[in-house]
């Protein structure tokens, strides 16, 4: 379970990010988080793995009070924690091998990872990811051989490798092409369905969002305007969370390209 | 730009007048300075002897003319030493711009006071040409090749940490952030997130160098710091010209081949 | 994915090696053991001179603090205001020349025999070090500021020219060829299409350059060729250690100087 309570952060140039989010995830839920750029989208996910400090408020997994960490601490919590990113931040000189186990990195000592002396179990598990993702044959290659598919499959290995309880993923389709972007968010949800892990997935893309989200939170200049079920998604919540906009016709795609999906899945 | 009407109707001009004016004053003010300055040199000047130049090169040239071949066989130690002061120093050098890049650096420096010294010891490792450091540690040290490596080394510090933490200030942070994620400590985010992204860097600015090392090391003899510069200036002082010729084409050549391999190194591994 | 869970994955991986055939990595690690044996072998320092100098060495960097700018002052003004008139007169002469050599030099503008020896003119000036340059200034022209003027020029030359020769290559040749579609002359079409394109970096460059020379005419006073080098030639003979200290202090903030105003001029020009 992760709980944020009253969130709040302000950067240093005075932007007010997030005004005092209050959100709560039951383990194994998989939300959406959707809102136009700008809402604090990205801060909010920062803020729960400290990758940005937040200014006040809690963020609680499970027992343990995230904000008030050590830094020792705080390390050993991100492992709980895995990320995947908008441009993939693979290490684009390394392999994709040495990317995945780069997830491991806070279960090892200092000259193991300079020498890559993985234990054998986590080498074993890192190739069973990669089959999982299907990149298998591509252990050796470097990461920027990769299509922008091919490398959120590694980001996904590399932060399923964590054993992590809940996965923070920041805007995952946001430079794939429409095919690539639903595989990506399907294959991300299987597995949080697989290992039941939460999940809080970046989203600018109502219709993925509504798609393979259990729950939508939306959100608009720092603050929850919306949390609900997909189908809650009405032309005037919409509105309220992006503004003014013609939303008839986005949901009535919705609909259709619905089906297509779930005939797909059949097939 | 502006354009000006007149009686004509509207003419483009690319500056106002006022610019006009001031773009002249500039010029003005630098034609100034290059004209004192060159008048105080002059001023420093024996000009017969400068007009007395061409006899004087012709002379020399002749002098020199044809090379003494046989002078070789005793430029060969000295030849090694040259590469291998230019070698050595380039590699004391790396290894201690390696951390100071990292200190230097805004984005992994441990703190402002740190970041500062650093800076301090790039400027001033840089600002003092190798043939002055090899003066001073020849006057510390003594003479020898291992005046010269240090020169060198103390020289190509600066030079090699200051491309370097520019390089490290320009990587992606985004694959830093992504490492820090997972948990990973200080350390386990230099060696993963930072150190591959500059690489690639690393290894060209040491190639670069050492070129550049090559060049430099020919002359650090003159002041005593091994090489073959030291027959350089004996033969001079000596007005042994057609030594001198050799040892010229000797340098030349010595520059050529590690031009060459620079450029193949370079190529291989970019 | 039931076949996938029964699937046995290795437990061991090892990063593929940057060169693949492990005879050439052998062969590449031993050599450079080799070298790296024979290359300190003959080095040959005398340690008892070595630690004869360390007291001196230690005297020399307390001397930093404080530096004695006094006894020596009035030399030291005069040699550090020679050195800037040839920094900036070389600068302006060796740029004024290297714009028809870089011109000549660049493959895209020249026919091929203008080409070669413009190419010819610049390796020959990027060979030899500045002092290599100067000593034969000195010979050739006296002693003074004037040898260390031509010297550094010519080097300039080198130096310049060829980065001018290298962007004029990369010029977008769209715009080069738009601007010859007007009908405009040869250097109406320097001045329209090639001017702009390299004009902001050559700026930088120049400002660059005027900093190396400034370096190096610390040096060029070394041989004879004028300004502070002598002064600091003399301070180290007579082991002067805090005036020499001044002296280098005052190249270090100069140089800062300058690396201050350059960084600030290339933000203006782009």
């Amino acid at each position: 379970m992760l709980r944020l309570d009253k969130l709040h952060k302000r950067y240093p140039t005075g932007d007010e990010a997030l005004k005092g989010v209050t959100l709560e995830i039951p383990d194994g839920q998989v939300i959406a988080l959707i809102g136009p750029s700008g809402a604090g989208k990205s801060t909010l996910i920062r803020c729960i793995n400290r990758l940005v400090e937040p200014t006040s408020g809690s963020v609680k997994l499970g027992d343990t009070e995230l904000t008030t960490l050590s830094s020792g601490a705080l390390r050993a919590a991100r492992r709980r924690m895995g990320m995947i990113f908008q441009e993939y931040a693979l290490v684009e000189r390394l392999t994709v091998m040495e990317n995945v186990l780069s997830g491991r990195l806070g279960y090892v000592g200092f000259w193991q990872s300079w020498f890559r002396r993985f234990p054998p179990k986590d080498i074993r598990e890192a190739f069973r990811l990669l089959d999982r993702v299907g990149l298998m044959t591509m252990a050796d290659k470097r990461a920027d051989e990769l299509s922008g598919g091919q490398r959120q499959r590694v980001g996904i290995a590399r932060a399923l490798i964590q054993d992590p309880e809940l996965l923070l993923v920041d805007e995952p389709t946001a430079s794939l092409d429409p095919k690539t972007s639903r595989q990506i968010m399907r294959l991300i949800c299987e597995l949080c369905r697989e290992r039941k892990l939460s999940a809080i997935i970046n989203i600018h893309d109502v219709l993925l969002a509504q798609m393979f989200a259990e729950r939508i939170v939306g959100l608009r200049l720092g603050e929850i305007v919306y949390d609900g079920p997909p189908s809650g998604l009405k032309p005037d919540v919409l509105t309220e969370i992006y503004g003014e906009e013609d939303w008839e016709s986005t949901i009535e795609k919705v609909d259709e390209e619905d089906e297509e999906d779930l005939e797909a899945v059949a097939k | 730009m502006v354009t000006i009407n007149t009686d004509d109707g509207p003419i483009w001009r690319r500056r106002t007048t006022a610019q006009q004016w001031m773009h002249w004053l500039c010029w003005l003010i630098g034609v100034a300075i290059v004209v004192y300055c060159w008048k105080l040199i002059s001023d420093r000047t024996i000009w017969f002897f400068v007009t007395d130049a061409g006899t004087q090169a012709a002379d020399l040239a002749t002098r020199m003319v044809p090379p003494k071949w046989s002078y070789m066989e005793k430029l060969w130690i000295p030849v090694w030493d040259t590469i291998n002061i230019a070698t050595l120093g380039t590699l004391l050098a790396l290894v201690a711009a390696f951390p100071i890049a990292f200190l230097a650096a805004r984005n992994t420096t441990p703190n402002k006071a740190v970041r500062a010294i650093a800076l301090l010891v790039i400027v001033s490792s840089r600002s003092i040409n190798s043939l002055i450091w090899a003066l001073m540690l020849v006057a510390i040290i003594g003479p020898g090749v291992f005046a010269g490596v240090l020169a060198i080394g103390f020289r190509s510090i600066g030079f090699c940490a200051k491309l370097l933490y520019e390089a490290i200030e320009e990587i992606d942070p985004n694959q830093v952030e992504a490492i820090e994620a997972t948990g990973a400590t200080g350390g386990q985010k230099l060696i993963y997130g930072v150190i591959p992204q500059i690489l690639p860097t690393f290894a060209g600015i040491s190639v670069f160098r050492w070129d550049i090392n090559i060049r430099e090391s020919t002359v650090l003899g003159l002041v005593g710091a091994g090489g073959i510069g030291l027959q350089l200036d004996a033969s001079i002082s000596t007005l042994a010209w057609t030594q001198v010729s050799l040892i010229l084409l000797v340098i030349l050549a010595t520059v050529i081949v590690s031009e060459w391999v620079s450029a193949k190194v370079r190529h291989a591994i970019i | 994915m039931s076949m996938a869970a029964e699937t046995r994955y290795p437990d061991r991986w090892r990063k593929p090696p940057l060169i693949k055939s492990s005879l050439l990595r052998w062969c590449l690690w031993l050599g450079a053991a080799i070298y790296l044996a024979l290359a300190l072998g003959t080095m040959d320092i005398n340690w008892q001179r070595v630690a004869e100098g360390l007291p001196r060495g230690q005297k020399f960097v307390t001397a930093f603090f404080p530096p004695d700018f006094i006894s020596r002052w009035d030399s030291i003004v005069e040699g550090i205001l020679e050195s800037i008139w040839m920094t900036v007169i070389s600068t302006v002469a060796g740029i004024a020349l290297s714009v028809p050599v870089g011109l000549g030099a660049a493959r895209n503008l020249a026919p091929m025999p203008v080409y070669l020896s413009c190419r010819g003119i610049i390796a020959l000036s990027r060979t030899f070090p500045e002092v290599i340059l100067a000593i034969f200034a000195v010979k050739l022209f006296g002693f003074g500021p004037f040898a260390g003027f031509l010297a550094l020029s010519i080097a300039t030359i080198g130096f310049f020219a060829k980065l001018l020769a290298e962007d004029i290559e990369d010029c977008d040749p769209g715009q080069a060829e738009a601007v010859k579609a007007t009908g405009a002359n040869w250097f109406q079409w320097i001045n329209y299409a090639i001017q702009p394109q390299v004009m902001p970096r050559m700026i930088g460059l120049s400002v660059y350059r005027l900093d190396i020379n400034f370096r190096e005419s610390a040096v060029v006073g070394i041989v004879g060729g004028g300004g502070i080098g002598a002064t600091l030639l003399t301070a180290f003979d007579r082991y002067e250690f805090d005036s020499a200290a001044a002296i280098l202090v005052t190249i270090i903030v100069i140089v800062m100087v300058l690396e201050y105003c350059s960084g600030y001029l290339r933000k203006w020009v782009q």
